[in-house]
């Protein structure tokens, strides 16, 4: 038992890092609008929670200009997609221990 | 967290992985009527080709020009309806019509055909017609495999039947015409039943 909160991951206890990490996991990349969009959160929100999977290195962050706007797009690292396989194992453990 | 919200967190990320890297919109009506269409236009070809007695259409008579524009007209309707009905459903369903990912769809699926159309258009001026309904399914479920990654899987089998169907008519070159009426036809149809049945109808 203690093994599988070992992997729950402290970094995707959150439903919006969980959900961005979701969007990651599936596309090449994804844009701050989309994510916004599909996760239903406010700008400032989405930044502090796509800044805290930033640091400890989980996504990758671009930012390019589209003509004169700025365009912002998130990319999920070999590390977050790993931590990610791990957390989602031991929440799928957890689940069937009970 | 008790187990019931990680359950919740697990069927959420399901969610968000199905809602972000697939549109599910795609309406399974559009494509009977596409099938519809095509045998209409089929049917107008061939009750044309009767009626001109001639045995086979060179590139710069007025049948060939009569055909190409029965083609166009049943693509025009095609496109024209799948997009009317996709964009109401897409509305129903509370999805985006025009967003990144439908970008993707749409150039992963229009890019295999328009290279495939040119190509078409470019061995037909040097008389070759032979493979013309061949490479038209062909370049078509290439075109529907390529777009497949993007949408429900059904649209990834009935790639692999035209590119099937393609295959087996390009062995039969003086079938053309009825491995299209096949292809495009009949296959649209039974495709969009399914999709209609499985998908629309909730």
């Amino acid at each position: 038992m203690k093994n599988i909160i070992l992997n729950i991951n402290k970094a995707f206890d959150h439903r919006i890092r969980l959900g961005i990490m979701s969007v990651l996991m599936v596309n090449d990349y994804a844009d701050f609008n989309t994510l916004k969009d599909l996760l239903g959160v406010t700008d400032g929100n989405l930044a502090s929670h796509t800044k805290a999977l930033e640091k400890v290195d989980f996504i990758k962050v671009e930012k390019q200009f589209i003509g004169r706007k700025p365009n912002t797009k998130y990319m999920a690292t070999e590390l977050g997609k790993m931590e990610f396989k791990k957390h989602i194992n031991a929440l799928e453990k957890l689940i069937n221990n009970k | 967290m008790s187990s019931e919200d990680y359950l919740k967190d697990i069927s959420e990320i399901k969610n968000l992985m199905n809602k972000s890297s697939k549109f599910i919109s795609l309406s399974g009506l559009s494509g009977i009527l596409a099938g519809i269409y095509a045998l209409i236009g089929a049917g107008f070809a061939y009750w044309y080709l009767q009626i001109s007695g001639e045995d086979y259409v060179v590139i710069d008579s007025k049948l060939f020009q009569y055909i190409l524009l029965d083609l166009v007209l049943v693509g025009i309707l095609s496109i024209g309806t799948a997009i009317y009905l996709t964009t109401k459903k897409a509305k129903q369903n509370n999805q985006k019509i025009w967003d990144s990912l439908t970008k993707r769809l749409l150039s992963s699926f229009v890019i295999p055909l328009l290279a495939g159309g040119i190509y078409i258009l470019i061995i037909l001026n040097q008389q070759k017609y032979g493979q013309t309904g061949a490479l038209m399914l062909l370049f078509y479920g290439l075109a529907l495999l390529s777009a497949s990654k993007y949408t429900i899987g059904d649209v990834k089998y009935l790639g692999y039947t035209k590119i099937v169907i393609g295959l087996i008519c390009a062995i039969f070159p003086g079938y053309g015409f009825w491995f299209w009426v096949l292809g495009f036809g009949i296959m649209h149809i039974v495709y969009g039943t399914v999709m209609f049945f499985k998908y629309d109808r909730k």
